[in-house]
């Protein structure tokens, strides 16, 4: 390790440091042509979605993936002159805030109405779920009889008292699902929920939800809840850790006899300080392909939300289900709300 | 006494680096202006009293656990030989380079009910779920153990070093004196090193403070975990940014309180004799105690979770080892050399212009620049962004407005956006290792340089920087692997399409898949650990 002795050596260094930091900016202003991302999503199949676009358009695409929140405070801080031209979150809660906070510039695409049921994107065209992940009950075969399962509300039965698992609050799943539940039942409804769930429960929050599938195969609960994507991953490219682990568990789908299962989506908008919105249009309408969905459903295991495309290979094994039709822009802006009922009611 | 008057260029130079590292910090305080959505008193009535006690509590385990360990095994390294103990003092630094939140992936991926732990002991026995009792790592005392375990390092190199500079002639005039080892300890050489251990604790609280990654992985409640859900589960930036004032507060009070109790002594060295002459020899079962006592951090802090990794790396692995790979570390590499050059020369300014100037405005503001480290990463890369965004767009607006150019944004997503916030971040290592260092070095040495005619910059360049460079390798090491280990800051700061090992811990990990995660996470260790074995060559060859 060097220290400057001299000020002379500590100029040249200066210097030469400089020369450094330059040199991005150069490479930087050379890439203004590409589609710049702003990306939540951190799977690495979404590789090929993002090189199959670039095969077919020519257009380059830079990326920066990190958690949601994090890169809403960054186009925050770059306003106007931010390089951002697309956003793509993996909740609708994020997207929804990344609008309210006028980051987002709506975009007039018949192509993207008319290919997304209503309920999954904004109704004002400033974000377009492209796929759906499912929020399921995972339980252990021999611990559970699917018949006494039926809907996000009975889970709070004292039945399973001591049997059930769950991530953290902390986490945006549980904001949604919690955000979904406020839609339908009230705050005092839901606040009732809330506490007599975290009376059901085996052990504080923790982990995520391949953990909770791990744990219910294990037998330190009985029953917990999922992603769905998460039970596909399993399935397509089981860790050595998972041997084992799917045999043990079934999936159910709630809330199948009144309002569906709830879903939320990934989702992506325009940028509103994008200064390449004709290649952001393009994007947003790339994922809505035939070869993007299909992405998303082989690559990831979510559901594609074009009507007609087949659901992942992995999970299509559990069955169709109705989906929860409430706009996610309303359990959206339900997120915060929900996560006040969850501390009042303890759930970590 | 006072070699300088107190505003010499030096001194406005450290004034003014200060001022641009304490911006960050400062806009914090600003939120205490404005009112925010009503999330304090929420959370007061929820989750705040439980969030300070797991803090408080965090903080008493962490610092009693890393001065247990750190001294203990600092002094039995020095003052003792047996088998075993010079590898032993390379090996007692490895977990510096064992991010926290990967030995916590490690230590609950092993102890999991699910995990291989159990389940064989399941297996074994023919137990279900009530038939056991097995510890919970996901605890408190979970929590402060595996933070110990990675940050005790701090603590052992600042108190070893204050060891083997302490002159031998203090320690054999106590010996001839008739005092014993353990009398000259506790009556000598603890006293002497205690502004170097307190540094340590001081930097291991700091980064217990600062931590979010393992006591949410975790699922533990602290200030810094309310911060966040304040932030961004309810969207109050206002109350979040009063909350971590509010940090910032109580870690200044703490800084200050320790800089009382330590008052106005100042030990010089007098001696330039480099061992305790006479290390005692140990053997038998004394050998043998000593030998277990240290190596039982190395163990339980690298040896086993880099076990646990690898068995992890060889089920699995991440799918991406290769080029994509080499590239992720060459930039955590480029990235680590480039912040520990920026901030150990600013922490070396600053820690020279304490010393020379002497001056309170110059100490205070000094003080204020390196609370950096006790504020999470992401809270500390928001306040970066922040005003580099407002001059790059106040920049483009005068150029638009002036010449018709648009310079679009000039620092705000480039390498020297996530420097400064490194810089940010860690400048209190650097600053405090040096202080550290200087603390040894008598004023009497600078003053007879001066009456012999030195001139003030030959003092520095001639006798400071050979007889500080022990303390700046050390400060260089643990800046270089801070800054490999740094993820929030790193994540939301970065330019486009720059990727590093941490990054991609990150991304496998938030997919949930940790034994992918494992690759470069035992990437990172292994760089991480480089310039650990290179400062042991480097110290030796000086003793």
């Amino acid at each position: 390790m060097t220290t400057f002795t001299t000020r002379r050596q500590l100029l040249a260094a200066s210097a030469g440091f400089g020369a450094l930091l330059a040199a991005p900016a150069i490479v930087r202003a050379q890439a203004d042509k590409a589609l710049n991302l702003y990306s939540s999503r951190h799977y690495d199949t979404d590789e090929a979605l993002y090189t199959n676009f670039t095969q077919s358009t020519g257009i380059k695409i830079n990326r920066i993936e990190a958690a949601p929140d994090a890169l809403i405070e960054r186009m925050r801080a770059e306003g106007a002159n931010s390089p951002a031209d697309v956003f793509i979150s993996v909740d609708a809660g994020r997207i929804e805030r990344a609008r309210e906070l006028g980051l987002l510039a709506p975009v007039n695409s018949e192509a993207l109405v008319s290919r997304i049921p209503a309920h999954l994107r904004d109704p004002d065209g400033h974000w377009f779920g492209f796929s759906t992940r499912a929020r399921v009950i995972v339980y252990n075969k021999e611990k559970v009889n699917p018949a006494d399962l039926s809907s996000y509300e009975d889970l709070v039965n004292p039945r399973w008292k001591g049997r059930f698992l769950t991530r953290s609050s902390t986490n945006i799943y549980s904001q949604s699902l919690t955000g979904s539940i406020l839609a339908a039942r009230g705050e005092a409804g839901t606040e009732a929920w809330a506490k007599a769930l975290v009376a059901n429960f085996v052990r504080p929050p923790r982990g995520g939800d391949t953990d909770q599938i791990r744990a219910v195969a294990a037998g330190e609960g009985d029953l917990g809840f999922s992603n769905t994507y998460y039970v596909g991953n399993i399935i397509r490219k089981p860790a050595a850790a998972d041997q084992g682990v799917i045999e043990k568990i079934g999936v159910f789908f709630p809330n199948q006899a009144d309002r569906g299962t709830h879903v939320n989506i990934s989702g992506g908008g325009l940028c509103a300080s994008s200064k390449n919105k004709e290649a952001a249009g393009r994007f947003l309408e790339y994922l809505l392909s035939e070869p993007a969905q299909k992405f998303f459903a082989e690559g990831n295991d979510e559901y594609p939300v074009v009507a007609g495309l087949a659901p992942p290979t992995s999970i299509a094994r559990f069955g169709t289900f109705k989906a929860d039709q409430l706009n996610a822009r309303v359990f959206a802006r339900n997120n915060a709300q929900a996560l006040q009922i969850m501390d009042r009611a303890g759930w970590k | 006494m006072r070699l300088r008057n107190d505003l010499s260029p030096l001194t406005i130079a450290a004034l003014a680096m200060a001022a641009i590292v304490g911006f960050p910090l400062l806009s914090l305080a600003l939120s205490l202006t404005q009112t925010g959505a009503g999330s304090i008193q929420h959370l007061v009535s929820t989750l705040m009293l439980e969030a300070v006690f797991n803090t408080l509590g965090l903080m008493l385990c962490v610092g009693a656990g890393c001065a247990l360990i750190g001294v203990s095994t600092a002094w039995l390294v020095t003052a003792f030989q047996f088998r075993g103990s010079k590898s032993l003092e390379w090996l007692l630094l490895l977990p510096l380079a064992m991010p926290a939140y990967i030995i916590g992936y490690a230590y609950t991926d092993a102890l999991a009910f699910a995990g291989p732990v159990q389940s064989s002991l399941r297996a074994m026995f023919g137990w279900s779920r009530a038939d056991y009792w097995f510890p919970d790592i996901h605890s408190l005392w979970g929590v402060s153990l595996m933070l110990t375990l990675v940050l005790y390092p701090y603590v052992y190199m600042l108190a070893r070093a204050a060891f083997v500079e302490q002159s031998a002639c203090i320690m054999d005039a106590s010996r001839t004196l008739g005092g014993n080892m353990r009398e000259s300890f506790r009556r000598i050489a603890l006293p002497l090193a205690r502004p170097a251990i307190a540094a340590g604790i001081a930097l291991a609280l700091m980064e217990a403070l600062a931590d979010l990654g393992t006591v949410q992985y975790f699922g533990i409640t602290t200030f810094t975990t309310v911060i966040y859900r304040t932030w961004f589960g309810m969207g109050d930036r206002i109350a979040a940014a009063q909350l971590a004032t509010a940090l910032l507060c109580f870690v200044l009070l703490l800084v200050a309180l320790e800089q009382s109790t330590r008052g106005s002594r100042r030990f010089g060295r007098t001696s330039k004799r480099e061992r305790i002459i006479g290390a005692k020899r140990l053997t038998g079962w004394r050998a043998f105690g000593a030998a277990a006592t240290c190596a039982i951090p190395v163990v339980l802090g690298f040896a086993i979770p880099v076990a646990i990794l690898s068995r992890l790396h060889l089920s699995g692995g991440d799918p991406f080892f290769g080029a994509r790979f080499l590239q992720y570390a060459g930039n955590s590499f480029l990235l680590a050399m480039l912040a520990t050059l920026v901030i150990v020369s600013a922490g070396a300014l600053l820690a020279y212009v304490l010393r020379v100037s002497r001056s309170r405005i110059g100490s205070a503001a000094v003080r204020f620049a390196t609370l950096g480290y006790a504020i999470p990463g992401t809270v500390v890369a928001v306040g970066v962004l922040i005003p580099l965004g407002i001059f790059d767009n106040a920049l483009d607006g005068f150029m638009r407005g002036t010449f018709g150019i648009s310079t679009g944004l000039v620092l705000s997503g480039t390498l020297v956006a996530l420097i400064f916030a490194y810089l940010v971040r860690f400048l209190a290592i650097a600053t405090g290792g040096v202080e550290a260092g200087y603390a040894r070095i008598g004023m009497n040495v600078d003053f007879a340089a001066r009456t012999l005619g030195s001139t003030q910059g030959a003092v520095a360049h001639r006798i400071h920087v050979p007889m500080l460079r022990r303390s700046l390798l050390t400060a260089g090491l643990v800046v270089f692997v801070d800054v490999m280990k740094e993820l929030p800051a790193t994540l939301i700061v970065r330019p486009f399409n720059f990727d590093t090992l941490a990054v991609r811990v990150y991304q496998l990990a938030s997919d949930e898949r940790l034994a992918q995660s494992s690759t470069a996470a035992l990437t990172i260790v292994a760089i991480g650990m480089l310039p650990v074995l290179l400062l042991t060559r480097a110290t030796r060859r000086q003793g």
